[in-house]
């Protein structure tokens, strides 16, 4: 028999970014809030302190800080037709884990969406007729309008602490600002951070040739900071060693630095760490979740925690699958197209053009997650899909992240992978290259989704969640079309070698390189409970006592990173449980 | 000249020895003080690889990251230390991987580690195998080669055309990886010896502040490398 735990009112699985924003939410309600993580406590004091985390080979190439496919990891195949093998070691997405999840080890690239993004569906039959969109593209329009979402977008933004410059105030362009974005009713909390000589050069290159820079809006901060839940943060030092570390010095925008100690010191708030949920429990009647099943890593055994409300905030993955494990939603079926849950999985189409300039130095262990410049002028809102014959965009930035050398190391193409040409090599070009990268969008398919898979199990005995991906032709032509655009800019820049890098037609899903930890859907927001797992709130549609966020609930993926959508949307769902649902608990649409 | 069985290849501390003495007047010259001299690799107490192993291993990385030209070799930056720790920590044992059959070695490389095998035993496993492989062709164990026939051998082990099983054809991709790992990390994990590697590539190490340094466009970054434990260079 399980251990059975004191009932609580809400219990919230995974305590990442919106694990915190949520369990802030509701403690301010007053309600008794427990979250459950998986991972182990860390902080900024002791974990992430200098000089400790300053250690490429640990957390950059080791990955200390990220899931661990020992304790949880998926299987893949790329078709139906393949055999799905297990991710044995990470590659190409690195869910985080432990307190904060991946909040903690992200670059701070934060955007919201295009208006027209969440409502994709409508706006290309609008402007160019349905027949455009190929039959497997399962993508539609989100249950909630930008409009509705923007004062989301500007509450996640200012208790993020992000750094940048409005591009449309009201509806008004803003010098110096994203002139393609949507409305804000409100600047940026903090003035955008200065950029690197990489940026500066792209910017110049762009401009020149009649596009239309800003700089990168990040979570990383230019000034020092307090934020409404009275955390503050300090001004950064471009360390450059942002991504896949955490902050040492309370300047990236965290669960740590910008939610949780405030949240800890709450006498309603309780977070147990080493507790891996197992499966949600439900009612007999199957409309309810009575509560969740944890293993508690310390004492060994499994825990029942009773709860009156169940929050799946474990990131897309993890949620995905738990769903799954527990019945909620009927699982997607690609063959027939029923079902919901496992639905529209989607990831990001990337691509880039390094240049080398022999004579300059860009020192790029400058830098920061989010620094540099970008353009929007080939975003989703601003391409003729009938004319180009793909649905999609990207932004494009250029920007360094980190100068780590053993994993930022580009070298013309030619150069051997070792002997004396390679030793040559990394002398003579280290600190001498700069890229252009474009962020670009993946569309939804029926063909691609998660499920249960049929062989593998974890260290639980539970089976381990399927993902069927593949690149498809539409995404790969849209890379394409970027590849030719940022050519044309890099060319400009005269340098003395450039090469590209953007998937071209048949590319295969490859698991290893790392891409980018944006993998979105399988627990979809719909209008109706037959097309998605969750409403507009992302209240499950079968069980109404559960609410799921993250990047599960993107009907298809932006163009842009995600982070600025999930924590939108997740205080939109904690405002709607504050709102609606505490008071009369029911199925919220 | 013959090798005691069981102890490294002679060659290969010639080797290190050389590179050994062309260190001090590297490193004399970019500190102010000289470091305290390392233990020889002869003299290394191995964590993990035997002597067979480590003598291929010494003469792999030397071909992998050579000493001459411009910058430490791999050699010289104490390579071999670095992966003898490694594989004999919890990146040797796979321990943070799921490694859980059935297993699949011989599937497309781009579906990612699939063998039953973890770091460590594939360098146990694939080494007498490349021995052997170099004995039948060569007529010599790989330490015991030519520096362009350890070269061939090499590129044949990256081209998968060694005859190594499927088991085992991640071999020279973790040997590469974790001999340019070697190379650059920080100091404390026994490679990257006195920073050199990092002094070379013009790499600063743990600084970690650099506010002032945004916008200084197209200008040098003037300071060397600091480590996690404070060294200098
Ligand atoms: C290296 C990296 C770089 C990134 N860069 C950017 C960027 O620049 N911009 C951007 O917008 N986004 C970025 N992201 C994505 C961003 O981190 C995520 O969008 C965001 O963290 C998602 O929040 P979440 O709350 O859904 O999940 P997370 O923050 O991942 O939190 C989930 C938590 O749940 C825990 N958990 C999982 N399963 C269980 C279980 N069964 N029981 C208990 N706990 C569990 C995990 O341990 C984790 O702590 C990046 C991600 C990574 C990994
Ligand atoms: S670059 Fe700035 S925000 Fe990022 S880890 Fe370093 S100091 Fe923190």
């Amino acid at each position: 028999m399980a251990r059975q735990e004191k009932k609580r009112d809400v219990v919230i699985v995974g305590l990442g970014w919106t694990g915190a924003i949520i369990g802030k939410e509701l403690a301010d309600e007053g309600l008794d809030v427990l979250a459950l993580e998986r991972g182990h406590d860390q902080d900024t004091v002791p974990n992430f302190q200098y000089p400790d985390m300053i250690d490429e080979l640990k957390y950059g190439i080791r990955l200390k800080m990220m899931q661990k496919p020992s304790q949880q990891t998926v299987t893949i195949r790329r078709t139906e037709s393949e055999t799905a093998l297990p991710y044995r070691s990470l590659g190409s997405f690195l869910p985080g884990n432990g307190v904060g999840g991946a909040g903690t080890h992200w670059n701070g690239l934060n955007w919201r969406p295009q208006a027209e993004e969440l409502r994709l569906r409508s706006y290309i039959s609008e402007r160019w007729g349905e027949g455009i969109i190929p039959e497997d593209m399962t993508i539609g329009d989100y249950p909630v309008s930008y409009d509705e979402m923007e004062p989301f977008f500007t509450r996640f933004e200012k208790v993020a602490g992000i750094s940048g410059t409005a591009g449309n105030l009201n509806g008004q362009r803003r010098e110096g600002g994203n002139p393609f974005e949507a409305w804000r009713s409100e600047e940026y909390p903090m003035p955008a951070m200065p950029t690197t000589y990489d940026g500066h050069k792209f910017a110049e290159a762009a401009r020149a040739m009649g596009y239309h820079p800003f700089p990168a809006p990040g979570g990383i901060a230019s000034t020092s900071y307090v934020n409404e839940y009275g955390m503050q943060m300090g001004p950064c030092n471009h360390c450059g060693f942002c991504e896949r570390y955490g902050c040492y010095q309370y300047s990236k925008s965290s669960p740590q630095t910008t939610i949780l100690d405030a949240l800890r010191r709450m006498p309603n708030f309780e977070y147990r760490t080493e507790s891996e949920v197992l499966r949600v429990e439900m009612a007999a009647d199957g409309r309810t979740a009575t509560g969740v099943t944890y293993f508690d890593e310390k004492a060994g055994e499994e825990v029942f925690q009773p709860a009156d409300i169940v929050v799946l905030a474990s990131y897309q993955l993890n949620n995905v699958h738990l769903m799954l494990l527990s019945g909620i939603g009927q699982p997607y079926n690609a063959v027939t197209g029923e079902g919901v849950t496992g639905k529209n999985y989607a990831y990001q189409m990337n691509g880039g053009v390094t240049m080398f300039f022999k004579d300059e130095h860009f020192n790029p262990f400058v830098g920061t997650g989010a620094n540099g410049m970008c353009i929007d002028d080939f975003g989703i809102n601003n391409i003729d899909f009938g004319a180009e014959g793909f649905i999609g965009g990207a932004y494009w930035r250029s920007g360094q992240t980190n100068g780590q050398p053993i994993r930022s190391m580009p070298l013309p193409s030619g150069t051997p992978a070792w002997g004396a040409d390679w030793k040559a090599a990394v002398g003579e070009w280290y600190g001498h290259a700069m890229s252009i990268g474009t962020h670009g969008s993946c569309m939804s398919y029926a063909t691609n989704h998660l499920d249960l898979d049929p062989t593998y199990t974890d260290r639980h005995g539970r089976p381990l969640m399927r993902m069927t991906f593949n690149w498809n032709p539409n995404d790969i032509r849209m890379t394409q079309f970027m590849k030719g655009k940022a050519e044309e800019v890099a060319r400009t820049m005269n340098p003395d070698l450039m090469q590209s890098s953007f998937k071209s037609e048949g590319a295969q899903y490859d698991v290893r390189p790392y891409q980018t930890t944006h993998n979105t859907g399988g627990h979809i927001m719909s209008e109706s409970p037959t097309t998605g797992a969750v409403n507009k709130f992302s209240q499950a549609w079968d069980k109404h006592n559960v609410f799921i966020t993250g990047a599960g609930n993107f009907v298809q993926n932006i163009q842009y990173n995600p982070t600025g959508l999930v924590g939108g949307l997740a205080y939109h769902t904690a405002h709607a449980i504050r709102t609606q649902y505490l008071s009369n608990p029911r199925n919220l649409v | 000249m013959t090798d005691l069985p069981g102890l490294p290849s002679r060659r290969s501390f010639l080797k290190a020895s050389a590179a050994g003495a062309a260190l001090s007047g590297f490193a004399l010259s970019a500190k102010a003080q000289a470091p305290q001299p390392p233990v020889p690799l002869d003299q290394y107490e191995r964590e993990y690889l035997n002597g067979v192993e480590w003598a291929f291993v010494l003469a792999a990385v030397s071909r992998l990251i050579p000493s001459e030209g411009d910058g430490p070799g791999a050699i010289e930056a104490r390579v071999p230390v670095f992966i003898d720790r490694q594989l004999a920590g919890d990146y040797g044992a796979a321990s943070d991987w799921y490694m859980e059959g059935p297993f699949q070695p011989d599937a497309d490389p781009l579906r990612g580690w699939q063998t039953p095998l973890n770091p460590a035993q594939i360098y146990r496993e694939a080494i007498p195998l490349v021995d052997q492989w170099c004995t039948d062709q060569h007529g010599a164990i790989f330490a015991d080669l030519d520096d362009d026939v350890q070269d061939a051998v090499l590129t044949a082990l990256q081209k998968n055309e060694a005859g190594l099983a499927p088991e085992l054809k991640d071999f020279f991709t973790i040997l590469l990886a974790n001999t340019k790992e070697g190379y650059l990390s920080d100091p404390m994990y026994g490679g990257n010896h006195d920073m050199q590697a990092w002094v070379y590539v013009g790499f600063p190490g743990a600084r970690a502040n650099y506010k002032e340094w945004v916008d200084r466009f197209n200008v040098e970054y003037p300071l060397g490398p600091v480590s996690i434990k404070g060294e200098r260079a």
